[in-house]
């Protein structure tokens, strides 16, 4: 198995883990955005998506302990790359400019994704340990949450973040897995962007919805 | 008649690789807008030397965008700041009267500064070594044909090869990474039947070697792409990473 490591611990092979990883999150933003859609249809359609999810049980688990270990490989992998990045530039230029690559997405990786890591505990501590029954409901909680304006500047904050980190993180997940072509580099680049604004404006309007009931 | 301007010039000057250096400031006087930046240095240099001061090292060779030898970071930008330059080919005109100009040298772990803006790109040549060798059929020269290479994949590989090696890739990526050098040079060989047998060989060593020498990781900040005087695509990154998979997880190579 020392191949395996070997090709995986190198700068590329953490690259592709990072693109995984990455990707995986990036269908269960989907996954997670198209449940909460559901709030729009109302109380009880959200509560019936909260039990239908219940209903599948001991899979549940399984889904979060899967999302865990994504999280913990791409978070120590980002967090590597990073100090490693900073060490292969011990001293600094005094003038810097953008040569037209970069982007505010990519100029901002390593950063909106510790946010990111913060909101989501934070996040986790709100919403999913909390002990749900009849007098305290998910929709309860939900509602409740996003009528602490406080919440709802972090929430919105968060989910600008986390546009801004898929911005970049979409295509170059692609690029690393070496899909560059020149057929479909354009569309993975522009579903990048139409991704990462569906993510801000669909889990941005959620506490609105709520605050407007 | 070309037109003269004044500059003045902010330069990194440090004595050896070891010792700290520091911004000094020159004035750059009645400067032919028809010169190369180099040329505007040599100026300067004169200057210096008949002043008896210390003139600044900067590294040159062919001063016609073919050998790679020069490179500083001019205002922040790698070779200045023209699309597909090399520093050699980046003339005075696009300068004004009375600017300023941050000059700096390349900043990498991997590329230590000699003295003033030269530096060390002894690292590049430590990949290319471990990169090894291509088989090629000695003998009686071979029919033309024989080995058929698709036109596209010629051109590619002749893209590639436009690599002139002058580290403007390292220097310009937030990451101090050599993808773009690395992605070249093992381009240019996977793309023609010539490089096939140890493909999967280059591929792994010189990433492992890249990764040894202390350049940093692509986060596909495309800067390179941007600055890299011979256009080198970023495409070629993207084969190296196909590459290096290929090697890793399903040649024989260890
Ligand atoms: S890829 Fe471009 S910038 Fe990098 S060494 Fe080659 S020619 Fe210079
Ligand atoms: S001196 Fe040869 S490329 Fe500039």
């Amino acid at each position: 198995m020392n191949w395996f490591t070997n090709t995986l611990g190198s700068s590329i092979g953490k690259k592709l883990m990072m693109a995984i990883t990455g990707l995986c999150f990036c269908g269960f933003l989907v996954v997670h955005l198209i449940g909460n859609l559901t709030l729009y249809g109302g109380k009880d359609f959200f509560s019936a998506y909260v039990e239908h999810l219940h209903s599948y049980g001991p899979l549940v688990t399984v889904a979060e302990l899967g999302l865990l270990a994504l999280a913990i490989i791409h978070v120590l992998t980002g967090l590597t790359l990073f100090f490693g990045n900073l060490g292969a530039r011990p001293e600094g230029y005094k003038v810097n400019k953008n040569a037209g690559g970069r982007t505010i997405g990519s100029l901002t990786m390593p950063y909106t994704g510790i946010l990111l890591l913060a909101f989501i505990v934070l996040h986790l501590i709100q919403l999913r340990f909390v002990n749900y029954d009849e007098t305290m409901t998910v929709f309860q909680n939900v509602s409740n949450t996003l009528s602490q304006p406080a919440y709802v500047i972090i929430y919105i904050a968060a989910v600008i973040v986390a546009a801004i980190h898929v911005s970049h993180g979409f295509w170059s997940a692609f690029q690393t897995l070496g899909a560059n072509h020149p057929k479909y580099m354009p569309l993975i680049q522009g579903v990048g962007i139409v991704f990462s604004l569906v993510v801000g404006i669909g889990f941005g309007l959620i506490p609105g919805y709520i605050l407007s009931l | 008649m070309s037109e003269t301007i004044n500059l003045t010039l902010r330069v990194w000057r440090q004595k050896g690789p070891r010792t700290q250096g520091s911004l000094e400031t020159y004035k750059a006087i009645d400067i032919s807008t028809d010169m190369s930046f180099l040329e505007m240095l040599d100026v300067v240099n004169e200057e210096l030397t008949v002043d008896g001061k210390e003139p600044i090292a900067f590294d040159h060779d062919c001063r016609e965008g073919i050998c790679g030898m020069c490179g500083v970071v001019v205002n922040g930008r790698s070779h200045g700041p023209e699309k597909g330059t090399t520093l050699c080919q980046l003339h005075m005109r696009h300068f004004s009267d009375g600017d300023t100009i941050f000059i700096e040298p390349w900043r990498s772990k991997a590329f230590p500064v000699i003295k003033d803006l030269a530096v060390d790109r002894g690292a590049f040549d430590t990949l290319i070594q471990a990169g090894g060798f291509v088989s090629v059929n000695a003998g009686g020269a071979q029919d033309a044909n024989c080995l058929p290479v698709p036109q596209e994949d010629a051109e590619k590989a002749m893209d590639a090869a436009a690599c002139i090696g002058c580290g403007a890739c390292v220097a310009s990526c937030p990451n101090a990474s050599a993808m773009l050098f690395v992605g070249a040079k093992v381009s240019q060989l996977a793309l023609l039947p010539q490089g096939k047998p140890e493909a999967a060989q280059r591929a792994l060593s010189m990433v492992r070697t890249m990764d040894e020498l202390g350049f940093g990781n692509c986060t596909n900040e495309r800067e390179c792409e941007a600055e890299c005087p011979k256009e080198i695509s970023i495409s070629n990154i993207a084969r190296l990473n196909r590459e290096y998979f290929k090697a890793g997880l399903f040649s024989s190579v260890m």
